[in-house]
């Protein structure tokens, strides 16, 4: 956490924050963190935390709503998703003093039924991926209205040019590397007439983490907003002033799961083998027992092995995309994650049964009390 | 190519290496002149032993088929993959058998110790280099290194040193002085070492003080015609109904960890009860073993098969859920290989060549005996485990074919030609 925040979250979060000054909040952005993260920066770099409350400050920053355990609760369980969803908006009041107004799901996992449960939620807004074969000849650039939905508007990620940073920026093969700011600001100038916004959604450690601070990322962020802005009909907006800004250009009908990942972008990475499946599977076959416990601490250590990144890391489908999924992977294989995770998992189970055995909350437990919350 | 075993007549990894080998230069189009040690290869107290001469004689008719593969024969007592303590062992046990069959063997004067073996062969080869047309010298492992060295004296033609295993292998970093002098005076007068791994090739480099341009890899394979499993009849060969089964199968020496395999058995029983050992194999650390296993309490949950040949062997894989090589130093590693063959998941140690190859099976260190007790119970546990090991295991062994290997060894003799 020290490293990734040095080498990335500090020195973008500065540089956001000097481009917001510098342009006088006419540079805005939106940030998609999840609890996890969150209570992590309090316990290991509350200076990012620190950060992350001025750029909140400045009015140009908008938080997005998301699963705080960064969870794919939405497929398995529609009560823990709703529970996950509003313990992220609490903590995002508590500690910023923001409520978000947008959605997006894990990895951008998303369709029609997700869009309704959310508008019924009451968001306004939420994000999915713009695939190609969910979009087909329609363009990304659009705001579009999910079938069966009557408010919520449907965002679109542009993939192609949130990727031409994210992955292709310090890639020599690339046919357009050297990426200068010129270049770039040309190919969004490009879409004006044919497009209302162009959502670039990428993580936000590709500034200084996936593209390191020597490939010159950090020189091109801090002067892409101005050579953008210097077109007239060129803006920053964040996700929900784009929700109210624009009507839907169309209905879209997105029946099937999408997510941001590989090159199938579907759910493939985290359900696509036997031993991911049978691992969700007795996780969320056990979350009512934890639940009915009512012990806070046994529903804390099992709400973290709904995060996602430990089916990730269960993978085997290695040989087509496999150096993204190797990339911050603490296991040596997807077996062994697979046995980690399932070893951690009969443990809790065992102390639900011991819970039960007991018949009430283990002494223990009610000593240390429940894990100091930041 | 001077080798000391080959199949059916082979008793480890080595045989069939040199098998897949030269089927797959043969189908290269590379005429392979195999020179072996005749006589018996194996020595064990199994009855099969009686049937070495008929054994001997479907071997011979088993070659006509390999068209392209001339193999000669010369008498000796060598057996594979031994040290030279392990010789005395089998000596002592050859021994033993000639006195029981009121000694009816043929009467081949084998040398005391294992050097006298080599030498014996290294005086025979040089006879057959006379005889023999060929291009250049192949020489498989230590025994067989002052053989081709003497060829190569007597022809001036180039050598290759292929190295499966090492002194440091086979005594676990306690090398005998006479036989690394013979591994070190083979790869220095060498043209060329061949290692069959990476982590054999490191070993090369940094004990017998060879420069490491010196040395290729051309890792081991699978016999690409032989990867149907065999078909196992749960109702015929099943033990017990709910039974997991893991199975060790290999010589019960040092070098291959049977008694880190008898650890981590304990520690996993102490935390499931359905399950049964089997220690298929023989080796100087058989008495151990068992005595090992009688002290933990544990000996009514193993078997001892003894030495297994032909289709016992890919029977007992078949039988078993988990085929665990829990090797302190293993060159290569031939037999996680087969037992996916059979459709059966692998976990082996980190100290092997094999796991440069394998991706989808289950690595831990040999001495982590808690890791492997954990691994074990996961694939006997988790159905979604052993399935997903097998499948994708199976899609690696496709990519490991002997053809590829032959390709590279062929670039290696264009090297020194």
């Amino acid at each position: 956490m020290r490293k990734v925040a040095r080498k990335c979250y500090l020195p973008t979060n500065k540089l956001i924050l000097r481009l917001i000054q510098e342009t006088k909040g006419k540079f805005k952005a939106s940030f998609s963190v999840t609890g996890v993260a969150l209570e992590q920066f309090g316990m290991y770099a509350p200076e990012v935390l620190e950060s992350f409350r001025k750029l909140a400050k400045t009015g140009c920053v908008e938080f997005i709503s998301e699963t705080y355990y960064h969870s794919l609760s939405y497929m398995y369980s529609k009560e823990e998703f709703v529970q996950q969803v509003e313990k992220h908006k609490k903590l995002l009041k508590k500690e910023l003093g923001i409520t978000p107004r947008v959605f997006r799901n894990t990895e951008l996992i998303y369709n029609n039924e997700l869009a309704k449960f959310i508008e019924d939620m009451g968001y306004k807004g939420i994000i999915a991926e713009g695939a190609d074969h969910v979009l087909g000849w329609r363009s990304p650039n659009y705001v579009y209205r999910p079938v069966n939905c009557e408010k919520i508007k449907l965002l679109l990620k542009n993939y192609k040019l949130s990727d031409d940073i994210a992955f292709r920026f310090s890639n020599p093969d690339w046919k357009e590397y050297p990426l200068s700011v010129e270049k770039y600001a040309g190919w969004i100038n490009s879409v004006n007439g044919s497009g209302n916004t162009i959502n670039l959604f990428m993580d936000y450690e590709t500034f200084g983490e996936h593209q390191w601070s020597t490939t010159g990322i950090f020189r091109f962020m801090g002067r892409l907003p101005h050579e953008i802005l210097k077109h007239p009909d060129n803006n920053f907006m964040t996700v929900s002033e784009v929700a109210d800004s624009y009507e839907p250009m169309a209905d879209l009908d997105i029946h099937h799961m999408t997510s941001w990942a590989d090159l199938e972008r579907d759910l493939s990475a985290w359900l696509g083998n036997n031993m991911q499946h049978n691992a969700i599977n007795e996780l969320y076959r056990i979350e009512s027992m934890v639940k009915e416990t009512g012990d806070p601490v046994l529903l804390e250590d099992w709400r973290r092995l709904t995060t996602s990144d430990h089916f990730y890391y269960m993978c085997t489908k290695w040989f087509a995309d496999g150096d993204v999924h190797k990339y911050f992977n603490p296991y040596d294989s997807p077996y062994d994650s697979f046995i980690a995770f399932m070893n951690v998992l009969k443990d809790i189970e065992h102390r639900v049964k011991k819970h039960y055995d007991k018949g009430g909350i283990d002494e223990s437990i009610k000593k240390s009390g429940s894990r100091k919350k930041i | 190519m001077f080798g000391w075993e080959f199949p059916p007549f082979n008793s480890g990894g080595l045989g069939t290496a040199c098998y897949g080998l030269t089927k797959g230069l043969t189908n290269q189009g590379v005429k392979v002149t195999f020179v072996l040690p005749k006589g018996p290869s194996e020595m064990t107290d199994s009855p099969s032993h009686v049937n070495m001469v008929l054994a001997n004689q479907i071997y011979k008719s088993n070659l006509s088929k390999l068209n392209g593969v001339k193999l000669k024969g010369v008498d000796s007592l060598l057996v594979p993959y031994i040290a030279s303590e392990e010789y005395e062992y089998h000596l002592q046990k050859f021994e033993e058998l000639r006195k029981k069959d009121g000694g009816s063997y043929e009467e081949a004067l084998y040398g005391k110790d294992l050097y006298q073996e080599v030498h014996r062969f290294a005086q025979k080869a040089e006879l057959i280099a006379q005889f023999e047309d060929f291009d250049i010298i192949h020489a498989h492992d230590w025994m067989t290194f002052p053989a081709a060295l003497s060829a190569k004296n007597f022809s001036k033609k180039p050598l290759v040193v292929h190295v499966h295993a090492t002194e440091f292998d086979r005594t676990g970093g306690h090398p005998n002085q006479m036989v690394y002098d013979i591994e070190r005076e083979g790869m220095q007068k060498a043209d060329i070492i061949v290692a069959v791994s990476n982590y054999t090739r490191n070993m090369i480099i940094s004990h017998y003080g060879i420069v490491p341009d010196k040395v290729q890899v051309v890792h081991n394979a699978v016999d690409e015609e032989a990867i149907n499993p065999y078909e196992y009849s749960e109702s015929v060969y099943k033990l017990e109904p709910d039974e997991k089964v893991v199975l060790f199968l290999g010589r019960i020496t040092l070098q291959k960890g049977p008694d880190y395999f008898v650890s981590a058995a304990q520690k996993v029983l102490s935390k499931m009860d359905n399950v049964r050992f089997i220690v298929a194999g023989t080796g100087d650390m058989q008495s151990r073993i068992i005595e090992q296993t009688a002290e933990h309490g544990i000996s009514h949950k193993f078997i001892f098969t003894g030495f297994l040949r032909g289709k016992d062997i890919d029977r007992i894989y078949s039988m078993a859920d988990l085929y665990v090589m829990p090797s302190v130093s293993e060159p290569f590693g031939i037999t996680p290989l087969e037992a996916l063959k059979n459709n059966t998941p692998v976990l082996i140690s980190k100290q092997s060549g094999v796991s440069e190859v394998l991706s989808h099976c289950l690595k831990v260190d040999f001495w982590d005996v808690d890791q492997m007790a954990n691994k074990m119970i996961a694939a006997l546990q988790y159905d979604s485990l052993s399935m997903s090991l097998i499948e994708n295991g199976r899609r690696d062994l496709s990519t490991i074919n002997w053809n590829s290997s032959a390709k590279k060894m062929l670039n290696v003799y264009r090297s020194v030609q």
